[in-house]
């Protein structure tokens, strides 16, 4: 790169070597197309063999605001964020303070330098590291477009020669990428190696922070959230989806009309209806009507959605019938934080409605399992006719996680649950909507059209007798009410049972979670046992608990529950529901809409143990 | 209030029709609005049209909202499912059942409050959508069932029962199911049962959203001198456009009306509708023309009624989506379930 491009500076500081250990993050302006590239640097990474933790953050979907990207490249494999920043790309001169304040002390800052920054905008305690983007790409390019987009190549090369990222990976993955396309590939990485010529030429290549090919990574994939829900949903049998726009949600149903269209099609037919209705309520009427005629229906929305839906949801747990919500919870309450994550919703969710209701939930850890508990939530919907909640965040919705890959057993089939069929109304079975003939809560269902003499019914919001006769009669009302809950019971033996793990030393100390806390988990348990803090676990994964959960609760001394909203809303899910000594449960609340990190929790844990007067003490803590 | 349920005894010189049902087979249990409600004539039309299209019972799936308009698929069509919804929110619940299953005939029942206040969305975007289904309003001005308030349709100026004076403007549904793309828009009158079952039973026979806004006087809340939706005020301020004979399975013959007396419109499913016009200008396939003629009609203080607009080519929300043919809710899981294998192939594209 000639000499006379501007701008080009490296400010020495110190650092060690933290090969595949490190953090990157991209500060970007929303709209300049940096989003694939970012994605391009982290796959790279992947496809070394080294896993990454990616995280979007981003205050609002509108353009020129500012978006970040991290990237947590981590050898150990650790799902969840880091917190702290080695390396910042500052690419948003609006976040620029911000940005540079951020980065952890011996970092490095990574900046265009076409117009150079005088030093007082650095801190010492930082490597700068000066690339003049514009100015490269100005030279290559004359359409604007192609300048802005390119400079988002150009600083991936740049990253791979300070990094050690082969280029080979990341050429692999640009030629993929513009499969069909193939006139982009070249340009493509002809940028790239602008990029990394520049910065083999201008700085002592590669920094501490580098990435050495590994075998860390398996056979996991790459994938967020929302689409391996919706892929879950094609699983399941879905054939309607009915649903309103709304972040973080929305991608989840333009995942799944992704997903029809490759595996749904027949010919110019298609074997599925996705309608992008008027708003939440209808959204949620039209899986009611679908899923009262037989067919596997769902919507996806986020807290306000759910609260749009109330009245529909105490129909559909009264008349019991079934349907799927995604709920892609955002920060709360009302607008709240759309673009950050929390699990605020559980109350809104489990308690929907007005009345006496109780709805299943179902609490994914990662993609992984918002596709089996996607696919799992139709069965357990038909089976128990009733709502089920599938409670992603998007934390997990909208950010591609490393994870295990998805798997399929060819010998499964839908579960229908109690459907009385034609042959079986014909045979003179007693049909009677509500009538519990197998003493689980469970009542039998017709689809309409079933028969032209037998098993027709009236569905309703008001009581009814088992026969589906209006009645309001007390007993009859509480015959019913009493039933839902033995319904209730039933779904605790189908739900997926709670995970449990015991520490590697006996201890009183129990801590719960539950979503995608579980990525941050696993790496505070091993910092927390290296500091002598030993705790067994329980994973939960569903709403109603099994007897497991209060059994665990009631096992240990001090039970800590993690949970990503103020007011300890699964707390007081578990209390009520389990009839447990409030007492026994510390909440550690992590609700500032980011992704709760270990050493939140190792922090928060640490620093309640002196106060609960339990062993270890706040000694073993640094 | 409880339900009774009609005895369930068939004198066997009942008439039958082509499917066997006598007309018994086609109600439900006894009403229990107040006598005289119009919603109980409708309901009386509805079990009428049903029964001469031949249709079997139970292939109707019947839908409602709330109100005392709504609860009346309980006093029809006792075999077939129904569904009593949610104040205001039939439409997309009955948007869900049609996806479901394409195969059913869907008849939607909603009040006046139902679909002109608290259920406006939901009537609007489900015609706008080309849902197939019968959408019947019972427009009676109040809303019955919470005892006489006045509804969006109440006319500017009518009086309740009370005497309080309605100062809002009046939605008119006809109008807007016009404007919002309604391939099949009439207008009736609970009294007039010879206008309305040949109303009904076209819209059933349309493919597509076909709606009916039929004027059915609350004799409870709205049937006395104020009110603009009374049984006496109807009667002498209705202006019928066109009578209609509905012929199913029937080649059309036309030769034996002289012109401008007659059109016929022959419908996607072969049945082929006759207007004898009473208005020797008005085409029923004219949608401008319609809401042009609804709102001169209305200024001079007129009710129009009769089949309003109707679209041959009519499509609905199916045909839209592309669906298939056979009913999403009987596909398996071999039509549904992409397997093992082609998961594996979606693992290998997200590494
Ligand atoms: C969410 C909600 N709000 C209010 C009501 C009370 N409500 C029941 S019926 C009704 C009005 C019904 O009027 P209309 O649809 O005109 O039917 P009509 O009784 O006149 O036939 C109202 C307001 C309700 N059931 N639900
Ligand atoms: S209150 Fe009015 S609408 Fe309701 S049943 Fe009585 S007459 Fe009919």
């Amino acid at each position: 790169m000639p000499q006379s491009l501007a701008g080009s500076s490296l400010i020495q500081s110190p650092g060690g070597d933290r090969t595949n250990d490190f953090v990157v993050k991209f500060a970007n302006v929303n709209g300049s197309g940096s989003a694939s590239a970012n994605l391009l640097f982290a796959r790279s990474i992947i496809r070394m063999g080294v896993p990454v933790v990616a995280r979007n953050i981003f205050p609002s979907n509108i353009q020129g605001l500012p978006t970040w990207y991290e990237v947590r490249v981590t050898e150990q494999g650790w799902r969840g964020a880091r917190g702290g920043v080695d390396l910042m790309v500052a690419m948003n001169p609006q976040t620029w303070d911000k940005d540079v304040n951020g980065v952890d002390p011996g970092g490095y800052l990574f900046y265009d330098s076409t117009k150079p920054m005088p030093a007082s905008k650095f801190r010492p305690d930082i490597t700068v590291l000066g690339v003049p983007l514009t100015a490269i790409c100005n030279r290559a390019y004359t359409d604007s477009r192609q300048r802005q987009l390119f400079k988002n190549i150009i600083y991936v090369g740049a990253l791979s020669a300070l990094l050690d990222i082969d280029p080979a990976v990341i050429e692999a993955l640009i030629a993929e990428q513009f499969k069909g396309k193939d006139k982009l590939i070249r340009p493509n990485i002809d940028a790239l190696h602008m990029g990394r010529d520049y910065a083999l030429q201008e700085f002592p290549c590669p920094l501490p922070l580098k990435v050495r090919a590994a075998d860390a990574v398996g056979d996991a994939i790459f994938v967020d959230g929302n689409a391996a829900a919706a892929l879950g949903a094609v699983y399941g049998g879905a054939t309607v989806c009915a649903w309103y726009p709304i972040t973080p949600s929305s991608s989840l149903a333009e995942a799944f009309q992704r997903h029809c269209r490759r595996f749904r099609g027949e010919g110019e037919q298609n074997k599925y209806a996705i309608v992008q209705a008027e708003d939440e309520l209808a959204s949620i009427g039209m899986v009611i009507g679908a899923g009262w005629n037989g067919a596997r229906a769902f919507t996806s929305t986020s807290g306000p959605g759910i609260s749009l839906m109330q009245e529909f949801l105490g129909l559909a747990y009264f008349a019991e019938i079934p349907a799927v919500i995604f709920d892609v919870q955002r920060g709360g309450p009302s607008t709240g934080m759309p673009t950050r994550t929390q699990q605020s919703d559980l109350l809104a969710c489990a308690y929907a409605s007005h009345g006496d209701t109780k709805h299943v939930l179902l609490l994914p850890e990662d993609p992984n399992e918002a596709f089996e508990m996607g696919s799992l939530a139709f069965d357990l919907a038909d089976r128990l006719q009733t709502p089920v909640f599938v409670m992603l965040d998007l934390d997990i919705g909208m950010n591609e996680w490393l994870c295990r890959p998805f798997a399929w057993d060819d010998n499964r089939r839908m579960d229908r649950g109690k459907v009385m069929t034609r042959e079986m109304l014909e045979a003179g079975i007693d049909f009677g909507r509500y009538l519990d003939v197998d003493g689980d809560g469970i009542p039998y269902r017709t689809y309409p059209g079933t028969h032209p003499t037998r098993g027709s019914y009236f569905t309703r919001g008001t009581t009814r007798d088992r026969y589906a006769r209006y009645s309001e009669e007390g007993p009859v009302y509480i015959d019913n009410m009493e039933r839902l809950l033995a319904k209730f019971e039933t779904a605790k033996t189908l739900v997926p049972a709670p995970v449990e793990r015991a520490a590697a030393e006996p201890t009183g100390l129990g801590i719960v979670y539950f979503g995608s806390t579980a990525a941050a988990m696993d790496e505070a348990l091993v910092t927390m046992a290296e500091r002598g803090i030993h705790a067994d676990t329980l994973r939960l994964r569903a709403f109603p608990f099994s007897d497991a959960v209060a059994d665990f609760v009631r096992r240990h001394d001090t039970v800590f529950l993690v949970e990503q909203n103020r007011d300890g809303q699964m707390r007081t899910l578990l209390v009520s529901e389990c009839d447990l000594d409030p007492a026994r449960l510390v909440s550690i609340r992590h609700y500032d809409g980011t992704p709760i990190t270990a050493r939140f929790i190792v922090g928060a844990i640490a620093a309640a143990l002196p106060d609960l007067n339990v062993v270890p003490l706040r000694k073993a803590v640094p | 209030m409880t339900f009774i349920t009609k005895p369930k005894f068939h004198h066997p010189k009942l008439p039958t029709n082509r499917l066997g049902y006598t007309r018994r087979d086609y109600e439900g249990a006894v009403s229990t609005l107040c006598a005289g409600c119009g919603h109980d004539s409708i309901s009386a039309a509805i079990i009428q049209a049903c029964f001469e299209l031949d249709l079997a019972p139970h292939r109707i799936a019947k839908l409602s909202g709330i109100g005392c308009s709504s609860k009346t698929p309980t006093y029809f069509l006792g075999a077939s499912h129904g569904f009593n919804s949610v104040h205001g929110r039939m439409p997309s619940v009955l948007t869900g059942a049609n996806l479901a299953n394409r195969d059913l005939i869907y008849l939607g029942v909603s009040g006046d409050g139902d679909s002109a206040s608290i259920g406006l969305g939901q009537f609007a975007h489900s015609i706008r959508r080309g849902v197939d289904m019968l959408y019947i309003v019972e427009n009676n001005g109040v809303y019955g069932l919470t005892k006489g308030q006045f509804s969006a349709t109440a006319d500017k100026g009518s009086l309740s029962k009370r005497g309080a004076a309605n100062h809002d403007e009046p939605i008119d549904l006809a109008s807007m199911a016009l404007l919002l793309g309604a391939s099949f828009v009439a207008r009736s009158f609970s009294g007039d049962k010879e206008q309305l079952v040949p109303l009904i039973q076209a819209a059933i026979r349309h493919k597509g959203a076909a709606f009916i806004d039929c004027i059915s006087p609350c004799v409870a809340f709205n049937n006395h001198p104020g009110s603009t939706k009374s049984f006496d005020f109807v009667r002498e301020h209705n202006e019928a456009v066109n009578r209609l004979d509905v012929m199913v399975d029937h080649a059309p013959i036309a030769a034996q009306y002289g012109p401008g007396e007659l059109v016929e419109v022959t419908q996607h499913d072969g049945t082929v509708l006759r207007l004898r016009k009473l208005d020797a200008d008005y085409d029923p396939r004219d949608r401008g023309a319609a809401i042009s003629y609804l709102q001169q009609q209305a200024a001079k203080g007129e009710v129009v009624t009769g089949l309003l607009y109707v679209d041959p080519e009519s499509a609905d929300l199916h045909d839209a989506l592309s669906t298939v043919a056979t009913p999403l809710n009987s596909l398996d899981d071999a039509a549904l379930v992409p397997g093992a294998k082609a998961l594996d192939k979606v693992n290998a594209s997200l590494r």
